[in-house]
C-alpha cells in the first residue's frame, strides 16, 4: 500500500490537495514548498512538471510553467528535488504533467525515477486509458505507483466506471468543463454531477479540482467528495507573497479556516 | 485495404490517435462518432460538391508549365489551388467542415491560423453560412500577415491574438483547443491542417483529397494516363500535401515528395524541418514527429513562411516518411524565396511563400527528361507581397 492509499484509508473527508508548478517561483523552491505544505497541514501534494504546451491548463499555470522552464527546470533536477524532500516528509506526492514528457524521458526510466524519489502517483491528462492499460498498467503496479485519471461533468457513466477501474489512488473530478484557474461557483448542473458521481459508489476516492480558490469552494467540494484540489489560486498566492513559508501557511490557513 | 488509411483507433501505423485531456474528450468523441456517416450522407455530398463547384471554383486547372518545363528539361504540371476562392486550397476543408458543424448543430466556429489562409477560408465559410467565427492567430503572425488579418475582419470574424510561446501557429492552436475545452456545447473547431487528434487528420485529408482526385482525371486528359512520376507539395502540418498525395498513396510508382521549411538551415537552430530534426512524440493531441528537447518540451520553430512555421507534421506524413513511402526535402528560406521570384517571372504566377518551397524542390530532386511531375500550387502569393519586397531589398535578411 502506498502513501496515497494509506491517506484515504485514514482520512475519508476534507482532504486538501495542493498543486504547484515545480521551478516556480524559484528554480530551487520545490523542496521548501513541499515541506511547508506538509507542515501547514495539507494532505497531498501535486507537483506540476512544467510543460511548454500545457493544453488543459489556464493562464496561471501556463505562465508559471514558462517561468519555471526559463528558470531551468528539467526532469532530472526535479526528481533530485523530490527525492531530497522525501527524506524529510512522508506526505503523499503525485506528479502532474503531460504524456510527451514521460515518453521522451523514457517511460520505464521515468517510473523508476518516480519510485526512487518517493513519488506515489501520476496524473497525465492526455494519456489515453487504453494506452495506459496496454503499455503501463503492469509496470505501474510493480513500482507501486498510483495513477489518477480525470472525470468531467460531460463524462458518460460507462466511461466513469472504466476510469474508476483503471485509476489507482483517487479520481480527479474536474468541477467544470473549463481549463484550470476559472472562478466558478457551483451551479445546479455541477451539483447534479457531484451527486451522480457519489451515487456510482466507485472504488476510488474522489477529489474535486478546477476553479476552487477559497474556503467556500473547499467546503463545497468537501461536502460532495473526499476533498479538493487547489492549483491556480495557490500559484497566484506564491507570486504575490514575499516570504515562501509565511505565504504558504497563510494560504492553507485561509482555505481551511477562512 | 490501403496501408495508408487509419486503423480503428485513428492511427496511421504508429502515428496519430487522440492524446487529449478528458475535458476535450466529449467534443472529439462527438465528432469522431459522426464524421464518417455525415460525410457519406448523400445530402451532404450534394451540398459539398455543389459548393466546391459554384463557390470555390472547382475543378481547379491542371496547367502544363511550358517555360518551367523547358528550363528544367522535364514535364511540369501545376495544380492550380491558388485559383480557389480565397486564394489557397484551405477552403476545400473549411467548406467540408462548416457543413459538418451545421449537421452537429454547432452555432459557433473557432479556428487557428498561421499564414492567415485558413483563417480567411474559415471566416469566409462562416460568412457564407451566417455563423459566428473566432480565429486564433499568433501575435507574430498577425504582424507578418497583415492583409489576411484585415480580410478576416472584413469577413466578420474576430481575430484573437495568441500571446504565449513563440506567438505563432503552435500557440494559436493551443489557444483554439483551450477555447473548445471552455465551450464544448455550441462550438465546432475547424482545424486547418491534417493535425490534431483523430478524427481530424483523416477528415481533413478526405476533404482535401479532391485535389488528387482531380489531378488523376486531368492528367489523363493531358497525357493519357492518371499517374505522374512524382507529386511535389510543401508540408507544414501538411493539408495540401495530404490532398495532393491522397489518391496516389497506394500507387507505388508515383513518388511523393514533401517539402519542409528548413528556415535558415536544418542545423541552424532556426528551422521547421520536422522530419529531419524531429522525433516521435505528442503534439496537439496526435502522436507524430515533432521538434522537441530531450525533456519533451516542444521547440519553437522558425520559417520565413508563416504557414510552414510549425514544430510538428501531420501523422499521415510522419507515417509516409517513416515508412519510406514519401521523400522529405528540406528547403531553406533563401531557396524558397529564389524559387518564388523565379516562378513569378517564368510563368506569371506569384506563389505563396509556402508553395515556393515546393518549387524549390526541383533544384534538389533527381528526375528524367521524360518524367511527368505535378507540383501542387497550393496558394497565391498576394498575402506575401510585403515579405517578397523586403527580401528583394535585403531588408528581411537584415532583420533575421
Amino acid at each position: 500500500m502506498n502513501r496515497i492509499q494509506r491517506l484515504f484509508q485514514e482520512k475519508k473527508e476534507g482532504i486538501l490537495n495542493i498543486y504547484f508548478t515545480a521551478g516556480h517561483p524559484g528554480l530551487n523552491d520545490t523542496e521548501d514548498i513541499i515541506i511547508e505544505l506538509d507542515k501547514a497541514g495539507v494532505d497531498l501534494v501535486e507537483v506540476g512538471m512544467p510543460y511548454s504546451d500545457p493544453l488543459a491548463d489556464g493562464e496561471t499555470i501556463q505562465k508559471s510553467s514558462s517561468i519555471a522552464l526559463k528558470n531551468g527546470m528539467h526532469l532530472d533536477l526535479l526528481f533530485e528535488q523530490i527525492k531530497s524532500a522525501r527524506q524529510k516528509t512522508d506526505i503523499p506526492m503525485v506528479m502532474m504533467g503531460y504524456y510527451n514528457q514521460v515518453l521522451q524521458y523514457g517511460p520505464k526510466k521515468f517510473i523508476n525515477r518516480c519510485s526512487d524519489a518517493g513519488v506515489d502517483g501520476l496524473i497525465l491528462p492526455d494519456l489515453p486509458l487504453f494506452e495506459f492499460e496496454e503499455k503501463y498498467k503492469d509496470i505501474f503496479e510493480a513500482a507501486g505507483l498510483g495513477i489518477s485519471f480525470l472525470v468531467t461533468p460531460k463524462t458518460e457513466t460507462h466511461r466513469i466506471q472504466k476510469i474508476d477501474e483503471v485509476s489507482k489512488g483517487f479520481i480527479y473530478m474536474v468541477s467544470t468543463n473549463a481549463t484550470t484557474g476559472g472562478e466558478a461557483s457551483f451551479s445546479n448542473e455541477q451539483l447534479d454531477y457531484f451527486q451522480r458521481m457519489k451515487g456510482l459508489e466507485l472504488q476510488n476516492p474522489r477529489l474535486i479540482g478546477f476553479g476552487i480558490s477559497s474556503k467556500k469552494g473547499y467546503d463545497a467540494a468537501c461536502s460532495h467528495s473526499n476533498g479538493a484540489i487547489i492549483g491556480s489560486a495557490f500559484i497566484r498566492a506564491l507570486e504575490n507573497g514575499q516570504n515562501l513559508s509565511s505565504t504558504i501557511h497563510q494560504f492553507v490557513n485561509s482555505i481551511k479556516n477562512g | 485495404m490501403s496501408n495508408y488509411e487509419i486503423d480503428n483507433r485513428g492511427f496511421y501505423g504508429k502515428f496519430g490517435g487522440a492524446y487529449i485531456p478528458e475535458l476535450l474528450y466529449p467534443c472529439v468523441e462527438e465528432l469522431r462518432s459522426q464524421y464518417e456517416s455525415i460525410m457519406q450522407d448523400e445530402g451532404f455530398q450534394e451540398e459539398f460538391q455543389s459548393l466546391l463547384k459554384d463557390y470555390v471554383g472547382r475543378p481547379t486547372p491542371l496547367y502544363f508549365a511550358k517555360r518551367l518545363s523547358k528550363y528544367y528539361n522535364t514535364n511540369i504540371y501545376l495544380k492550380r489551388e491558388d485559383l480557389c476562392h480565397t486564394g489557397a486550397h484551405k477552403v476545400n476543408n473549411t467548406i467540408g467542415q462548416i457543413l459538418v458543424a451545421q449537421r452537429l448543430n454547432k452555432k459557433r466556429i473557432i479556428a487557428e491560423t498561421g499564414a492567415g489562409q485558413h483563417g480567411v477560408a474559415t471566416a469566409t465559410v462562416c460568412a457564407l453560412m451566417g455563423i459566428e467565427c473566432i480565429v486564433y492567430m499568433g501575435e507574430k503572425d498577425i504582424e507578418r500577415q497583415a492583409p489576411n488579418v484585415k480580410r478576416m475582419k472584413m469577413l466578420g470574424a474576430e481575430v484573437r491574438p495568441a500571446m504565449s510561446g513563440s506567438k505563432t501557429l503552435k500557440d494559436a492552436t493551443n489557444e483554439a483547443i483551450r477555447d473548445w475545452i471552455n465551450n464544448p456545447h455550441d462550438t465546432h473547431y475547424i482545424i486547418g491542417s491534417v493535425v490534431g487528434p483523430h478524427p481530424y487528420p483523416d477528415m481533413v485529408a478526405k476533404f482535401q483529397s479532391v485535389i488528387s482526385e482531380e489531378i488523376k482525371w486531368q492528367l489523363k486528359e493531358h497525357i493519357g494516363k492518371e499517374n505522374p512520376d512524382a507529386v511535389i507539395a510543401c508540408v507544414g502540418g501538411g493539408s495540401n500535401a495530404a490532398g495532393a498525395f491522397y489518391h496516389y498513396m497506394d500507387e507505388a510508382d508515383v513518388r511523393l515528395i514533401a517539402c519542409e521549411a528548413a528556415g535558415l538551415g536544418v542545423e541552424s537552430g532556426e528551422t521547421a524541418a520536422t522530419s529531419v530534426i524531429g522525433s516521435e512524440g505528442i503534439i496537439h493531441g496526435s502522436r507524430t514527429l515533432l521538434m522537441q528537447t530531450d525533456d519533451g518540451q516542444i521547440v519553437e520553430p522558425y520559417s520565413i513562411s508563416a504557414g510552414l512555421d510549425y514544430p510538428g507534421i501531420g501523422p499521415l506524413h510522419a507515417h509516409l516518411i517513416d515508412s519510406g513511402r514519401a521523400e522529405a526535402v528540406s528547403i531553406t528560406d533563401a531557396e524558397a524565396m529564389k524559387a518564388g521570384f523565379f516562378v513569378s517571372k517564368m510563368e506569371g504566377i506569384i506563389p505563396a511563400i509556402e508553395t515556393a518551397h515546393a518549387f524549390a524542390a526541383l533544384e534538389h530532386i533527381k528526375y528524367k527528361a521524360s518524367d511527368v511531375i505535378v507540383i501542387n500550387l497550393s496558394g497565391r502569393g498576394d498575402k506575401d507581397l510585403a515579405t517578397y519586397v523586403a527580401w528583394d531589398n535585403n531588408e528581411y535578411q537584415h532583420n533575421h
